[in-house]
């Protein structure tokens, strides 16, 4: 519970920093995304109440951009690059794989809380199409066949 | 200011970070300091040098010694023969495929960059963006000191219309025309607002120059201000972009520091000052009334125009939007002037463009070529061709908005106007190779599934005519084509272009127009013949094993429908009502045969 209460003083703080400013919503929903690893709607009632505007306000920004989540992701967030570099290059071959070797389709965060699968438009690391990020690590220059062992590296 | 004999210039762009440029500048440092070579030689961190495909990148002066795909373990070869004893590495420098066994030893002399010409991204790769000494020393804020010191609001905006530039944004509107239009308006406050919502998948050049080049945004940014009387700016970038928001929020602080943003900027009397404002994944807010929604804090959704930015943009103020390209010219046309300017390009798309070629291309990486290049210079001069022998089928430009241009269209020149006419746009300069293993409707299938995810929903030709034809596609794709599909495309995308409330809609049907004007043979073998030309689209393929096979039975074992049988060192065969299309055995061959038919 005091984990919890750790993460509203944190998201009060970046409140106070942008609070008064134009345009407040957008950073403090951002702080608030780093901060809960997704924007709990709890959250989002909190904000409304601090920055004084409504929640359908709050909930019509933060379920708009794709950057906002209202659920948490997995452990590990893999991110198969569908921009037209990586498109034209083979991806979707790289992308079934993954969606067959995790057993859950883009946009699913596995039951175990592992992993999250994403299809994302462009990393802009179009030398190396096809690519593939878990995380922060980039994998480039993939065939579907390296898919299962790169994986591998992340079940516990 | 120390002195080095020699430097060290290492890519930290997005593309070679992903390969691990990081880990090779760390290495570089901790060898030079355990060679007593630190006092002598400097390790920099660059932007990006463009070449991406030869990733990661390291480039050695005084004598500019090119070395390509780079790996942590080649850096103590490196130092100690190259950096301690004078002696180039040659098995390690960068290797021209089309020239064979010549060794290329110096950036300048590879065919890559020999047809370029860089104004945009002349100090990507050049100099550290991380700080602003170096900028200066290239002639960083000398435009802006000439603009506070020497001329007339209304000077600079004539330099700019003079000068021919247009947006590079994509749109092509005239950007002195945009700056005079703000000028003119009034209002208690007006503001100045950089796009970096860079959000076309496969383009990166606006990345690049907020990466390699920071500076130069701040600086044009702020002529712009003064030009047209703003005082308070925004570059709004994309969240996705992590090292383009850090260098620029370096840049802003080093700008305050040396006086050139804030108050009183180079004691003319003039304030001006940038803050960041981070996207969140939204392609729609790279329009400019989304972005600027987007920027108050609301949903990132466009509203129609007139009013425009110049009249009622930001917080409903006067305000004038342009993109990263754009801005990034600016001071070199105030330093050489407008005529400079317009010897460079075409009469009406003057100077260079960006573009970030991709695909099926042997060079990937970004290339800044004079308007008016040739499409078939850029993909075969620079970008050194096709790879694998594949045959040439398309160039797509313009992204999501732009269209596929064919073979036979190679030879005109790259012009807005130009790539207008012809069903394309010059876009924000994506501009992705395709060859002969590209099935174009399943192309104009993917761009389409993009605009549908991308759409904000707030007008009823985008939110639902996109997705009408994305339904028609997969139809086609799937083998479930109709008669009568391709003139129910065409009538859509006519409808959508002309009612739709913003660029993204009124542009979302190009693909998908433009491949059906090109290649309608290839949509008809989709839905007549049940076939898919390029032997890509899954539903529509049969897998075939040809007198190549050597009976190895690999396939059989890798196959999950069990659908191949045959006897060891015999021909196998596949059985075409068992087989899920899957591709497992055609990955799994080694002797290349098995076939798409």
């Amino acid at each position: 519970m005091t984990e919890q209460k750790d993460k509203f003083a944190k998201l009060q703080e970046a409140i106070d920093e942008h609070k008064g400013q134009k345009g407040a919503l957008m950073p403090v929903l951002q702080a608030a995304q780093s901060i809960f690893d997704c924007v709990p709607l709890d959250a989002q009632e909190y904000i409304a109440d601090a920055l004084g505007t409504t929640l359908s306000d709050v909930y019509g920004v933060a379920t708009f951009y794709s950057q906002f989540s209202l659920q948490p992701k997995g452990k590990y967030v893999v991110g198969v690059c569908l921009g037209t570099a990586c498109y034209v290059r083979g991806s979707q071959k790289v992308l079934d794989r993954v969606e067959k070797e995790l057993g859950i389709k883009v946009g699913i965060t596995s039951k175990d809380g592992q992993f999250t699968l994403q299809a994302t438009r462009c990393l802009g690391a179009c030398g190396l199409a096809p690519v593939m990020m878990v995380n922060d690590e980039v994998y480039g220059r993939l065939t579907a066949d390296e898919i299962p062992s790169i994986l591998e590296k992340y079940r516990d | 200011m120390d002195f080095y004999r020699a430097q060290v210039l290492c890519c930290g762009g997005t593309g070679c970070t992903s390969s691990g440029s990081g880990e090779i500048i760390k290495r570089f440092e901790e060898q030079i300091v355990k060679f007593g070579l630190d006092k002598e030689i400097k390790i920099v961190r660059t932007g990006c040098f463009g070449l991406c495909a030869a990733g990661p990148v390291v480039i050695v002066y005084p004598e500019g010694t090119f070395y390509s795909h780079v790996r942590v373990e080649d850096v103590d070869e490196i130092v100690s023969e190259h950096l301690l004893k004078g002696r180039i590495v040659k098995h390690l420098t960068y290797q021209d495929k089309e020239r064979g066994e010549e060794q290329h030893l110096s950036l300048e002399s590879i065919g890559f960059y020999q047809k370029q010409k860089r104004i945009v991204l002349r100090n990507c790769g050049v100099i550290d963006p991380e700080n602003i000494d170096e900028y200066i020393a290239f002639d960083g804020y000398k435009a802006l000191e000439k603009v506070l010191t020497s001329m007339k609001p209304a000077e600079v905006i004539q330099v700019v219309l003079d000068s021919g530039l247009r947006g590079r944004g994509g749109a092509g509107f005239p950007t002195g025309l945009k700056w005079k239009f703000a000028a003119a308006s009034k209002g208690e406050q007006k503001y100045m607002v950089c796009n970096a919502d860079e959000g076309d998948p496969g383009a990166f050049m606006d990345r690049s120059v907020l990466e390699g080049d920071p500076h130069a945004v701040l600086e044009a940014m702020t002529i712009a201000g003064f030009a047209v009387g703003a005082t308070e700016g925004y570059i709004y970038v994309r969240a996705e972009y992590p090292i383009a928001v850090k260098r620029l929020e370096i840049a802003i602080k080093q700008a305050r520091e040396y006086g050139l943003l804030g108050k009183n900027i180079l004691g003319s009397g003039f304030d001006f000052d940038i803050s960041i404002r981070l996207g969140a994944g939204a392609f729609v807010c790279g329009e400019e009334t989304a972005l600027m929604a987007s920027i108050e804090g609301m949903r990132g959704e466009p509203r129609s125009k007139p009013p425009f930015p110049a009249v009622k943009g930001l917080f409903a103020m006067p305000t004038n939007i342009n993109n990263v390209e754009t801005f990034a010219n600016i001071p070199q046309i105030i330093i050489n002037g407008a005529d400079w300017f317009r010897s460079i390009g075409t009469e009406k798309s003057t100077g260079t463009k960006v573009f970030a070629l991709g695909g099926k291309i042997n060079n990937t990486g970004l290339v800044e070529i004079p308007m008016g290049t040739k499409l078939r210079e850029i993909i075969y001069d620079i970008g050194g061709g096709i790879p694998g022998g594949k045959k040439f089928k398309a160039v797509q430009t313009g992204g999501p908005s732009g269209g596929c241009i064919p073979a036979e269209l190679l030879d005109i020149p790259i012009e807005y106007d130009t790539l207008t006419q012809i069903g394309s746009m010059m876009g924000s300069g994506g501009m992705i190779v395709m060859d002969e293993d590209n099935c174009m409707v399943d192309i104009a299938r993917f761009f389409l599934d993009f605009t549908v995810d991308e759409s904000c929903g707030k007008c009823t030709p985008c939110r639902i005519g996109t997705r009408r034809m994305l339904e028609i596609l997969d139809r086609i794709v799937n083998g479930k084509g109709v008669e009568g599909d391709l003139e129910k495309l065409e009538r859509l995308g006519r409808n959508i272009k002309a009612t739709a409330l913003c660029g993204l809609g009124q542009t979302a049907p190009n693909p998908v127009l433009s491949t059906i004007h090109y290649f309608r043979d290839e949509y008809e073998a989709h839905i007549r013949d049940k076939r898919c030309p390029a032997h890509h689209c899954q539903a529509l393929l049969n897998f075939y094993i040809t007198d190549k096979c050597r009976g190895c039975t690999a396939c059989a074992k890798v196959c999950p429908a069990d659908a191949i049988t045959g006897v060891v060192k015999e021909r196998h065969v596949i059985d075409t009502t068992k087989c899920i299309k899957c591709g497992s055995c055609v990955e799994k061959c080694r002797f290349g045969a098995i076939e798409k038919r």
